[in-house]
This record gives structure tokens, sequence and C-alpha cells, in this order.
């Protein structure tokens, strides 16, 4: 396991952050908000894709090096630090994740180059009730000959109301609840049958609710083989926590960074407020804990790359520090920050509503502490 | 009229609920809807026809005051009796018929300032003798209702040589030609609070309330005021489901009714007894304050109290929706889900307004416990 960069990636790291501070402030996201753009953004996806980020964790060619999810979590922290929307975490990590993990080789060679270079987004539609719970599955695909049909509905989809392409996570087998059963299909966001809800969501960033209507694929729509879909989900999901816990760290030291920025410059009694030991207590413990998470995150992106057997057990502990973190300190910022934390001329609030879709997306720290308990036998 | 046994309260609380049943319209007595509030003012609105004769009534029996003097247009009730009428409007589950006093005059209050919140005393607005009048001059900031009250209450710095003794207490029209009030959105999306800027506000000597420069000890007042009616009422905003309930829903429960998530199932249960302890901390300041049992800064502790159980039940709420608890507006979400997220973002100013939790500790620590201020 490493905590060090590699000079490539320290490199990529420096021009995300830079990317993300110049480009995609919390300005340009309130600003697509004004404008009822609700997380759509397709001069910030043609950027993103010059910039390569698309492409991160994809080789050149068979075998070639690349950032790895090291890399790739470098961006997700930078655009956590601004809060910006963009496709990278559904499309450069969670569907180049599926097609590396269970895609055949004629899935790869078609998508993965197109995924690297910006050309296709995708959106994973697995939830089905509020609450994160991935075998709960009951939209279901029926064999038809050839190949499926599809029907059921999905809530709160994060970018499916923009993606081009769907991974719809079915049931071929059994019943809602089973991890024996299921299957990844490829379904387009404009295929028959397919009805996409926008959602106006409370960090601006949108989403969708799916539903699928005898929705006809083929046999090559499956992404590995059917019913097995859960090898395939469980470990796209946890690099898909640990590509959130990445952002989550990003969100949370900005908030910290910020709140820190209003203590060394408010006053009041005479005195600046980080004067006063009660906020320096809370603003000491912070740290500490952004300090904890980040070794967390770190050792959990480092382990995907590495291909380590705890990698789920790494996950858990990234997905449900961050969210503790960025909960506590998304509250401390609006809290310190008193009257003006509350106005949405301020950016506090703005990271606090972020970070409760970050939260519960991918499992709640509370699903986590549960696994990671599950994972150690008790 | 003063009651010196049980039986008479009885009797005033048959009168009361005898009164309420014929005068209280059906419709005021459903949950009350954000835009039916009636805030009353010259510029007065009553969305639903019946909040009008419902304040009208109430108005006329000085019930909207209850316990003031019937000279100055309240109900003259003792205490026992205001609690008795409060405890029937709370059968009948009526709705509060205003937010202020008669409803003729819509109030706001002009305290806080850019540079001045948790220090209030430190406030800037000047306020000039000009022989036959005040001037003023300067901005206020969390102006409730600014841009529709008819009079402010404010505080302004008559003397600027001294801090607390150099601020007086003064009431003035809105209309006043230098007055201008811009609304503050709120996280939440509302509106209700303004930034209100004063150049050149002439003010007739006579609005000025008590003594010159003695404007301190009557805002101290009404804002020991504010907590506690903040403390006894709460902070509101319920009428949604409860989090267990929820959670319930929305998770799911084992066949002995358990909730499936663990971890939430005990920090629910953390929340209900704190608000349960909460509740019989309130009980018994008031039990022991009537038997005339010294209780001394309770405001404080229950503010603090109060905003911690607020915000909590808000962060437990949206926990127990999921992503139902995540919208801002629109389709796809349930209607009081919702609301529910907004009064959760909503929620998060409990522990800043009307003093921050961070101040009330403080006054515990100092007042209460007689801890020695930092050197
Ligand atoms: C929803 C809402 C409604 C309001 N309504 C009104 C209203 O109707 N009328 C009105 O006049 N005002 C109102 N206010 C203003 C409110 O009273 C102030 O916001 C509050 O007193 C805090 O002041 P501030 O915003 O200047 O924060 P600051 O005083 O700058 O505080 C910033 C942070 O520093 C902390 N802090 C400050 N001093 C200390 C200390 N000595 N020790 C430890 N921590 C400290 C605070 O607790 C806070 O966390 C409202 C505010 C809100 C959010």
């Amino acid at each position: 396991m490493s905590f060090v960069l590699t000079e490539d990636q320290e490199m990529l790291r420096e021009t995300a952050m830079a990317f993300a501070r110049d480009e995609l402030s919390v300005n340009h996201l309130r600003a697509l908000r004004d404008a009822g753009a609700n997380g759509k953004d397709a001069k910030t996806r043609q950027k993103l894709a010059e910039l390569g980020f698309f492409g991160v964790i994809i080789p050149d060619e068979p075998g070639a090096e690349t950032f790895g999810l090291t890399g790739l979590g470098q961006i997700l922290e930078a655009q956590g630090r601004t809060l910006a929307a963009t496709p990278l975490l559904q499309t450069a990590l969670i569907a180049a994740s599926a097609f590396q993990l269970g895609g055949s080789p004629a899935q790869q060679a078609e998508w993965l180059p197109k995924i690297a270079a910006g050309e296709v987004t995708f959106a994973l539609a697995l939830d089905e009730s509020a609450h994160f719970s991935p075998y709960s599955v009951s939209t279901e695909a029926e064999r038809n000959g050839q190949g499926y049909t599809i029907n059921g509905m999905k809530k709160y989809v994060p970018d499916a109301h923009h993606a081009d392409t769907l991974i719809v996570v079915a049931r071929t087998f059994g019943d809602s609840g089973d991890r024996h059963g299921l299957s990844l299909f490829l379904v387009p966001a404009n295929a028959k049958g397919v009805t996409i809800s926008e959602l106006k969501t409370v960090d601006s960033h949108g989403a969708a609710h799916v539903t699928f209507d005898d929705v006809v694929v083929s046999e090559g729509a499956l992404i590995g083989p059917a019913d097995q879909g859960a090898d395939i989900l469980d470990p796209v999901l946890d690099r898909a926590a640990i590509g959130m816990a990445a952002e989550m760290l990003g969100s949370a030291q900005a908030a910290f960074d910020m709140t820190l920025e209003y203590l060394n410059n408010r006053k009041q009694f005479g005195q600046l407020i980080g004067s006063f030991q009660a906020l320096q207590h809370r603003a000491a413990k912070m740290f500490v804990e952004l300090e904890m998470t980040r070794s967390c995150v770190a050792a959990a992106l480092s382990a995907a790359d590495e291909g380590k057997a705890d990698l789920a057990e790494l996950a858990s502990l990234a997905k449900a520090k961050a969210g503790e973190l960025v909960h506590l300190v998304s509250n401390e910022c609006v809290q310190m920050h008193g009257g003006i934390g509350m106005t949405d001329a301020a950016e506090p609030g703005f990271y606090m509503k972020r970070a409760r879709v970050q939260e519960a997306l991918y499992g709640s720290a509370s699903w986590h502490r549960d696994r990671y308990a599950r994972l150690a036998g008790f | 009229m003063a009651y010196d046994n049980a039986e008479q309260l009885e009797e005033f609380r048959l009168e009361t609920r005898k009164w309420l049943e014929a005068n209280c319209p059906p419709s005021m007595r459903t949950p009350m809807v954000d835009d039916e509030v009636v805030w009353g003012g010259r510029n007065a609105t009553f969305k639903n026809p019946d909040s009008k004769v419902w304040l009208d009534r109430m108005a006329e029996k000085g019930w909207t005051a209850p316990e003031w003097p019937k000279e100055y247009g309240g109900g003259g009730l003792t205490r026992a009796e205001a609690r008795v009428l409060e405890q029937e409007l709370r059968r009948i589950k009526a709705r509060a018929p205003l937010f202020s006093f008669k409803g003729k005059t819509r109030w706001c209050q002009g305290y806080s300032e850019p540079g001045a919140g948790s220090d209030l005393a430190g406030l800037q607005t000047r306020c000039e003798d000009k022989g036959d009048h005040y001037l003023i001059n300067g901005q206020k900031v969390w102006t409730s209702y600014a841009d529709k009250a008819d009079w402010i209450f404010c505080l302004v710095r008559t003397d600027t040589s001294t801090k607390h003794e150099g601020i007086s207490f003064i009431l003035f029209d809105m209309k006043s030609p230098g007055v201008e009030a811009r609304p503050i959105q709120l996280i939440s999306g509302e509106s209700p609070f303004c930034e209100t800027f004063f150049t050149d506000v002439k003010v007739p000597k006579d609005q000025l309330v008590g003594r010159l420069n003695g404007g301190w000890e009557i805002a101290k007042r009404l804002l020991q005021f504010e907590r506690s009616s903040i403390s006894s009422s709460g902070f509101g905003g319920t009428g949604s489901l409860s989090p267990e309930e929820y959670a319930k829903q929305l998770i799911g429960t084992d066949e002995s009714g358990r909730l499936l998530d663990g971890d939430l199932r005990g920090r629910l249960a953390d929340h209900r007894m704190y608000a349960k302890a909460f509740a019989l901390t309130v009980q018994r300041q008031t039990e022991q304050a009537k038997a005339g049992q010294a209780v001394g800064h309770t405001a404080s502790i229950l503010k603090y109290g109060a905003a911690k159980m607020n915000q909590d039940r808000h962060e437990l709420l949206i926990e127990a929706l999921g992503t139902e608890g995540l919208g801002w507006a629109g389709e796809g979400f349930d209607k009081g889900a919702l609301r529910v997220t907004r009064q959760w973002l909503r929620s998060k100013g409990n522990s800043i307004e009307g003093g921050t939790s961070e101040i009330n500790l403080n006054v515990i620590a100092k007042r209460v416990l007689g801890l020695k201020e930092h050197q």
C-alpha cells in the first residue's frame, strides 16, 4: 500500500485542483442552478474530455500503465472541493470499472475507448427504494428468445437525466433481497419503453427516477454472465463508495478551510472568533477527523489499484468515515459562520446540501458500519 | 377575576370550551398551512376568510394577548386561566389566530447588525439628537419581515463613548423616508428576513422608549422573553411524520417490529430520550417556579436544548427518508418529504437565532456555574 502519490499522479492532482478552482467553482454550480440546468453541463463535459479525465483508469493499450483509481480519486477529491457536478463518478469510475471487471472483450473494445474519449456517459440504475440496499432489486429482465425484456423502476438515479446509456441492475432469477439472480444490462437512455423523470434535488446536481416498460434488449446487452451480476456489482459498488469517499474528503476539506478562514477573520467582542477556545477545540477535532479520513481514503484507493483482499473492508471504512466527516464539517461550517451561514448568498449551505446526497449514495455511514461489522465476523 | 380554587378554574374551563366550540371555525382546527399564517398589520391579508373571523373573535375577547390587562386590549386572564385557555385551544387543535397582538400593527425587530451578532451590544447604528427629532443612520440585518412590517422596534447607538450604556430603544414607522429593506434568501429557500438600511431617517423624539441610553436593559429583557418563548414552544416545524415512522416505512422492520437498521434505531431511541428528558425538564421547572422555588437561567438551558432537539430530529428525518428526503421541488418527491427537507435546512438556524448555542453555553458556564473568564 502506498500513501505517496507517484510523480504522474501528483501532476494529475495539481491539474485537477487548478481546473476545479478556476472553472468549476461553487459559483459555477450556483449559476447552473439559477439557470435551471439541474446538473447538466455539456461545456464542462467537453473540457473534462479534453483534459483526459474520463480515461484515467483506462489503459491506452492493453497492459499499459494508468493513473489508477488513486489517480481518479485525486480528480474526484478536486471536484468535491468545489461541489462540481460532473459525469466522472458514474462514467469514468463506475461504468469503466463494470466493463473492466465484467465486460466481454468485445464490450471492452467497444466501450472503454469511447469512455476514455468522453464520447459516452453512463448512469448506474440500481436503487429501487429510498435506501441503498443493492440486492433489493425487483426490476425484472425476462428472457425473450434472442434477448431480454425489462420491466420495473429505479429511484433517484444520479446522472440518469443526462447520461447516454444506463447500466441497469435487473433480476433474472430469484426474489428481491437475493444476491444470486442479478444481472447487469446496458440500456440506451433513449430506448423504447424507458421513461426518465428528472428530479430537482437539494444539491442542484439533479437525478432521475427511471421506469422500464417492456424494454427489449439483445443478449449482447448483458455485462458478465446472467444471474451472477452481483460478482461484478459488489466490487463496482466498493469502487463507487471509495470514489464518492474521495469526493466527500474534498468537500469536507474545502468546507473546513472556509470555516478556518472565517474563524481567522470574523471579529466579535473585539476579538477574532477563532480566539475562542470553544471554537478552537472543535476546529482542531475536525482537523483530526480530516486527517484520519484522508488516510482511509488513500488506503482504499490504493487497495483497489493493488487488488487487495481487504478492499471491501477498506471501502466501507472510507465511506463511513467520509460520511461522518462531511456531516460534521458541513454542519459546523454553517454554525461557525453564524447567521451568514444560513444565507443562500454564502457557500456553507451548498456544502451541507451536497453532503447529505453524498452521505446517502452507495451506502450511508450506518450501512457501512453494519457491513464492516459483518465483514469482521460480528 | 381571580380564582382561588380549582372548582372555579374548572368552571372557567367549561365556559372557555363552550365558547371555543361556538366560535372557532372548523377550518381553523386543521394544521396551519404556510400561506394562511395571519400576520396582521396595515397590509394584512387573509387567504382563508375563516382566518379573519377567528382573529376578530379572539381579538375582541382580548385572547390574542390573554394575560394583558383589559385596559390595554388584553384578556385580563390570570396565569392559571391563560394556561387553561392554552390547553383548550390545543385540545381542539386550534390554529394560532395571529402572529402579533390584535393585528392592527405588524412589527419587526431591529437588533442584529452585520458587525453585531453574538456581540449585540457592539451595534453601530447611529441615532443623533437633532433638537426636535432624532436622526438615524446605519444598517440592520436579520430584520424579520422588515419588507412587510408597519413599524420597527430598534436598538440604536446614542453614545459612542461607552458600549452597553450608549444604546437606546426606539420605535419608528417603516414608511419613514430613508428606510429600505432588502430580503435575504435563506438556504431553505424562503426570505422572511431582510437587510435594512437607514439613511437620515427622522424620528420624533417621543418615540424613544424608556431612558436615553437605557435601551440595553429593555433589550435584555426582551431577549429573555424571546428565548423562553422559543424554549417553551420549541421550534415548531413539525407536522410531518416522526423520524421513526418514516424509518419504519422506508427501511422496514423485522417480525417483532424492530427497525431493520439497528444503528439508526439506537440513535432514534437516543433522540426520543433526549426529547423526553427535555419535556420533563420543562415540566419540572414550571412546577418548581409555580411553587416559588428559584430555577435560574432556565431560558439559556432550554433554548440550547430546544435547538439541539429540533436539529437532531430533522437530521434523523433526513436520514430516515434516504433519497426521498433529498428533493428540492417539483415532481418525483412526496410533498411532505419536500417540506421536511426545507424544514431540515431551516432548523440549522435554531442554534444561531435568538443567541447562538455557543453564547448560551457561555452564559451557563459564566452566570450559572460561575466559571471565570479566559484571561
Ligand atoms: C434564522 C435566523 C433568524 C434571525 N432572526 C433575527 C431577528 O429576528 N432579529 C435579530 O435582530 N436578529 C436575528 N438573527 C440574527 C442572530 O441573532 C445572529 O445571527 C446571532 O446572534 C449570531 O450573530 P452573527 O450571525 O453575527 O454570528 P457571529 O456572532 O459572528 O458568530 C459566528 C460564530 O462564532 C460563535 N461565537 C461568537 N462569539 C463567541 C464566543 N464568545 N464564544 C464562542 N463562540 C462564539 C458563534 O456562536 C457562531 O458560531 C437571526 C439569525 C438567523 C440565522
